[in-house]
């Protein structure tokens, strides 16, 4: 690749985590949905470049499918879904902000450390896209981890999703069948998860999965 | 004849960037009045307001000290000295080995030292509140710029601008340790210029202010001479987005008449683009609370630390 | 021969102190004799080893005293590094002294202090000067004994007393630790000499256990976190010169004693050693500024930024031990070379900021900057110099705090080069607390000085004060002096430490550019520099010609009115911000990680008119989790080990017959 074709797929990767930090940022539940088509977007425009560069046209499908339902569907979806619901509109977390973003940056240390030294015979150039992948990944898991509400759980393991998305179209090509019946499952999943949502609303009035913990057997 | 064109190249540097500084702050007012669709001030009104303050008398408190009457002076110097060293329209500038972007971020400091000094001298609450603020404010803003120095530094392999402005010039290239950094400078940036949303720079009501709070006392001369280091240091500011990140147009060290009048024009444009995009960004948003603040520039610093770290890690992201 | 005129002087010292003991009767002509004599002998210390240093005189001979273990003698020599810190300590010391002549005058008790001062810093002296470990061991022990005493000198407050005991204990505890760690370096063969010791071969784990032991024993006496507790407390309790030399010189002593073992005598360094000296450092730095911030007591916020800033020495200490680990020399030596340059600068203007804080209890005895305000007019002279040297400690240009810290960024800028993962991450950590707590320290500064010297005075002791006596002014204004020349002409300086990092890392940095620029370069010419002339001199032209035009085209009038703030102006000083107020932004923001700060708020119910109470409780942390646990342990193993004291005639026969019983079986199991 060439050196401007790797700075900009870098560039592209670095935004996606900075995108990360942002979602970690928010507090607030319609600002959470913007950031995550923001995600979307920034995932659909690497991949488009990683397609470009690779000259892999399938890429663009997976970009394309990125772009629609993960920057406009879904995000369009869970607003619709927060509204109907009144969802609390302010996000409860574990730990202040400032220490979640703390750990989130030790958690991108940590993968840096890991692609760059741990996988020292991989080639050079991919790694890095790789590390800042697996960052993206880690802090989507740590989103699920410090949130309460289960909206910005559904949007964390979204974000999860992106970010292996990202890493499997960095490391030279994903085929097209893999990323279909990645995006069915995924939309299989919401479709679950929305269903169990209204559920949870109708019995307990709330999708606050801390209120669903009184209700677990054997708690006294 | 080399050194003496350098000299007069860096001398013009000086007047230039203080003669602009109103300017640009008429053309933000202009630009946000038209925006909220008004009309707004004419576009040269701050000179006007400059030359009428410097014209009025004084009047200080009765238990104004000489720190008092002396601070002014002393932040506008810091802070000229500061701007005069940011290359706007020509890198290689005569003195830019005096004082690097270290130097250059001190420099504010002292500017801000003597400012919160000064909003404590009469001893009333709006002083205090303004210099506290101020002081936490500082407390992360400066560790995020000094963090956007290193990530600048280590891409260029200095900490002096003109070499840097020069580095950048000659290796465009889009990298993601200075996105990160340019995103930091522009949260350091909104805060230490006291614009929203930290900041409201057109309110004078005390819950809302923290850099009007600590000048409230002043008056005439002294308050004229403070508005136009505050316009430096917008100046500043953009200038220093401009030449570390959008470095095209200035002209090389040495270089004849015609480069530096390139350099020159391209230099208002990019300040008129730059005010455009403050503009647009301080209508779209609201101010925030004080104590959201923290977490806005304790968020650059992060960015920053990020980049840093990027940049320890491998030498090409 | 310079060793020999320094022994000499150390011992005028010492005879100062006996001699004080006898002309204690009349107070006044004692005060400036000791002082006087302290002063004189402290110069002529202070110029030898400045001549040592730049290389005058020679300094290669040692010399043996026949006093000390038999088999050693007592070893003294003058190198490099014992030259610059000597220059460090005696200036201090000249300084204090110069202070304390009239500061002395206002001495409730001269029998308790006058004796102790010739003997603390002879005490001082002879740490540096030694070059075997048992008489570094007992200079260190009579160190720490004559500054306990001077700590005690006020035993009458509660507080006081508290501050000894603390102190004695801590002191014991680093020089134990120091004792094990000369003792590991020695070996079983006892070998003590300095000279010899450093070319003994060690096992591999003992250099890393000699390093923690150092860092224990020298760190505590320096005030690394978690061993600082007796700082805060020990140093304002003694008198205003007397805390100026602990802190501003006693903790050099103990820098000395650090780097005289970890970079001379255990060997060459491993990269390990590097990252634990900087986390403890930049932990030290940002816990020292938060707890400054927070305290109302002038003289313990001076102790907090003395923690402070030895933080931030080490932190370019670790930064070198990781560059000398790694062989890049030039590296090295620029940290080196910004560790001891910013361990000066801290003894300049820490010194000045106690003679500062002396002169304002002098004048109004208070040390609660709560009770202050106004000084600028009350003391304009010292409000001026207390201005110098806040501006330098919170590392603003042109003066020396900002050098300093300029030259460890460089020393970070640098690091990318090193191969250890652990190191590429934790230098860039190091990097943002260091300038996180520069920030924080200009914070605390503006609240300490905007507070006490600014606004309107709080009580009626801060409207009635009046300046101080001419000697502190000018003691003052000496050290203000030389902190703008150090930040003025810092290549002096640099080029003076060259022969101590030649001596401790075994390169220096390049020949510092005198003219046409006296501008600093820490690496090369094109990358970076720095010159505290001019940016001195651009700031006085701009502000200058800034005044002159506007006097001079436009107006000069001025009048007085009342305070307009904004147009309710409330004649009472208690509307005024006060130290708590100030801070309690930052409080709000940091406190809860830092201090598990919260408030507690007591709201009266509806229809009572009682005031509502809101109270700010903070933990300090050190306290709570390290010494109060195992305070409380060793107080219940001693009521446990009480039962002895109680026992039978026929016990205690027992007890004797069975250790005499032990200590034979022993020796028959080994031979």
């Amino acid at each position: 690749m060439g050196h401007f074709a790797l700075d900009l797929a870098h560039l592209l990767a670095g935004g996606m985590v900075l995108v990360s930090f942002m979602l970690l940022y928010q507090n607030r539940m319609f600002g959470l949905l913007n950031v995550f088509a923001l995600h979307a977007l920034v995932l659909s425009a690497s991949v488009a470049w990683q397609a470009w560069v690779q000259n892999a046209p399938h890429l663009y499908v997976t970009a394309a499918i990125a772009l629609v339902l993960k920057a406009i569907v879904i995000p369009l979806a869970l607003r619709r879904m927060v509204i109907r619901l009144e969802i609390h509109r302010t996000i409860e977390t574990v730990g202040g902000i400032g220490l979640t973003m703390l750990m989130g940056i030790a958690l991108v240390a940590l993968s840096l450390v890991v692609m760059l030294q741990a996988a020292a015979e991989a080639d050079p150039l991919a790694r890095e896209d790789v590390a800042l992948a697996l960052s993206v990944i880690l802090l989507g898991l740590l989103m699920m981890v410090t949130r309460y509400n289960a909206v910005s759980q559904i949007v964390g393991f979204m974000s999860l999703e992106n970010g292996l998305i990202l890493a499997a179209a960095g490391a030279k090509g994903m085929p097209l069948v893999v990323e279909i019946s990645i995006a069915f499952s995924v939309l299989v999943a919401f479709i679950v998860i929305g269903v169990f949502l209204f559920r949870i609303r109708e019995r307990f009035d709330s999708v606050d999965t801390h209120a669903l913990d009184d209700y677990r057997e054997g708690r006294q | 004849m080399g050194l003496i064109r350098d000299l007069a190249v860096q001398g013009a540097q000086m007047v230039f960037v203080l003669l602009l500084a109103p300017l640009l702050l008429g053309l933000t007012r202009k630009l946000k009045a038209r925006m909220l669709d008004r009309v707004g001030p004419p576009l040269f009104q701050p000179y006007r307001d400059l030359l009428k303050l410097v014209r009025k008398e004084v009047v200080i408190a009765e238990n104004a000290s000489w720190l008092f009457r002396v601070a002014p002076y002393v932040i506008f110097a810091a802070t000229w000295v500061a701007a005069a060293l940011v290359p706007t329209f020509a890198t290689g500038l005569q003195f830019s080995w005096t004082a690097d972007l270290i130097a250059i971020t001190a420099l504010l400091a002292s500017a801000r030292f003597f400012l919160a000094l000064a909003g404590m001298d009469i001893g009333t609450a709006f002083g205090g509140i303004g210099a506290s603020r101020e002081m936490l404010f500082a407390s992360l803003a400066e560790p995020a710029m000094i963090m956007m120095v290193f990530v600048v530094a280590l891409v260029a392999g200095s900490t002096q601008l003109s070499w840097v402005a020069n580095f950048m010039l000659t290796h465009a290239s889009l990298r993601v340790s200075l996105g990160m950094a340019l995103v930091a400078l522009i949260i350091v940036a909104l805060a230490e210029n006291a614009r929203i949303p930290v900041d409201n720079p057109a309110t004078h009501l005390e819950l809302t202010m923290v850099h009007e709070a600590m000048v409230l006392e002043y008056s005439g001369r002294h308050l004229a001479v403070i508005e136009l280091a505050a316009a430096l240091k917008l100046l500043l500011y953009v200038s220093l987005i401009a030449c570390v990140f959008v470095p095209w147009g200035l002209a090389p060290p040495r270089s004849g008449f015609l480069p530096l009048v390139i350099g020159a024009v391209t230099y208002i444009g990019k300040i008129s683009v730059g005010a455009f995009l403050l503009v647009f960004f301080e209508t779209s948003i609201a101010k925030m609370r004080v104590f959201r603040v923290p977490e806005l520039l304790g968020a650059a610093l992060m960015l920053g630390f990020l980049g840093t770290l990027l940049l320890f890690v491998s030498r090409s992201f | 021969m310079p060793v020999v005129v320094a022994l000499g002087s150390v011992a005028v010292l010492i005879l100062v102190a006996v001699a004080a003991l006898f002309l204690v009767a009349r107070p006044a002509f004692a005060t400036r004799f000791v002082y006087g004599a302290a002063g004189l002998v402290a110069l002529v210390l202070m110029v030898t080893a400045l001549a040592a240093l730049l290389g005058r005189v020679d300094i290669s001979g040692e010399i043996v005293l026949p006093v000390g273990l038999p088999w050693v003698g007592a070893h003294f020599r003058i190198d490099p590094l014992s030259a610059f810190f000597l220059v460090v300590i005696d200036l201090g010391a000249a300084a204090a002294s110069l202070y304390a002549l009239g500061y002395g005058a206002h001495e409730t008790q001269p029998e308790r202090v006058l004796p102790f001062f010739p003997a603390f810093l002879a005490g001082m002296n002879l740490v540096i000067l030694a070059a075997d470990a048992f008489s570094f061991l007992v200079a260190w022990e009579f160190m720490s004994l004559a500054s306990w005493a001077l700590v005690m000198a006020h035993h009458q407050a509660e507080e006081n007393r508290r501050a000894g005991f603390v102190y004695l204990v801590m002191a014991s505890f680093g020089t134990l630790m120091l004792l094990l760690a000369f003792g590991l370096m020695a070996g079983p063969d006892g070998v003590y000499a300095f000279a010899e010791m450093r070319h003994r071969v060690h096992a591999d784990w003992l250099p890393g256990l000699v390093l923690l032991l150092a860092l224990l024993g020298a760190g505590s006496k320096a005030g690394l976190v978690p061993l600082h507790v007796w700082l805060p407390l020990a140093h304002p309790a003694a008198p205003s010169h007397v805390s100026a030399l602990m802190s501003g010189v006693m903790t050099k002593v103990a820098l000395y004693g650090f780097v005289r073992i970890v970079f001379d005598l255990v060997g060459d360094p491993v990269w390990w050693w590097s990252a634990v000296v900087m986390a403890l450092g930049a932990l030290t730095a940002v816990v020292g500024v938060l707890h400054a911030i927070l305290e109302r007591d002038f003289k313990r916020l001076l102790a907090y930024s003395t923690v402070e800033n030895i933080g931030i020495v080490f932190i370019g200490l670790g930064l070198a031990l990781a560059f000398a680990a790694n062989e890049m020399a030039a590296p090295a030596a620029l940290a080196i070379t910004a560790s001891l340059f910013h361990a000066l600068n801290h003894s300049l203007f820490k010194g000045l900021m106690f003679f500062g804080a002396g002169a304002v209890l002098t004048a109004t005895g208070e040390r609660d900057i709560e009770k202050l305000g106004g000084l600028i007019h009350r003391l304009p002279v010292t409000a001026v110099v207390v201005l110098g040297g806040a501006m330098a400690i919170s590392a603003l240009p042109p003066l020396n705090g900002f050098v300093s810290e300029w030259m460890i960024f460089q020393a970070i800028l640098l690091s990318p080069d090193l191969p250890q993962w652990a190191l590429k991450l934790m230098v860039p950590a190091v990097g943002a607390a260091l300038a996180f707590s520069a920030a924080l320290a200009g914070a605390c500064f503006v609240r300490a000085y905007g507070v006490a010297f600014l606004g309107r005075p709080r009580s009626t002791a801060a409207a009635g004060a009046h300046e101080v006596d001419r000697f502190s002014l000018v003691a003052m204004g000496l050290l203000l002096g030389l902190c703008l020349m150090a930040g003025v002409v810092p290549g002096l300086v640099i080029d003076a430490v060259s022969s101590v990092a030649v001596q401790v890392v075994g390169h220096d940095m390049p020949p510092q550019p005198l003219w046409p620029t006296l501008s600093i370069v820490p690496v090369s010419e094109g990358r970076s520099s720095y010159s505290g002339m001019l940016v001195l001199v651009f700031i006085a032209m701009s502000s200058g010609l800034a005044a002159w035009a506007i006097h001079r085209f436009a107006s000069k009038a001025l009048r007085r009115g009342p305070a307009w703030d904004c147009g309710f102006p409330d004649a009472s000083p208690v509307t005024q911000y006060t130290a708590d107020s100030f801070a309690m932004p930052i409080r709000r923001v940091f406190g809860p990680v830092a201090f598990r700060s919260h408030i507690e708020r007591r709201m009266p119910p509806p229809g009572d008119p009682s005031p509502a109470q809101l109270k700010v409780v903070k933990h300090d942390l050190s306290w709570e989790i390290l010494y109060a646990p195992i305070s409380g342990r060793v107080a219940r193993l001693a009521e446990r080990l009480n039962t002895l004291q109680f026992l039978s005639i026929r016990s205690y026969l027992t007890l004797v017959f069975a250790a005499l019983v032990g200590l034979l079986v022993v020796v028959a199991i080994w031979a």
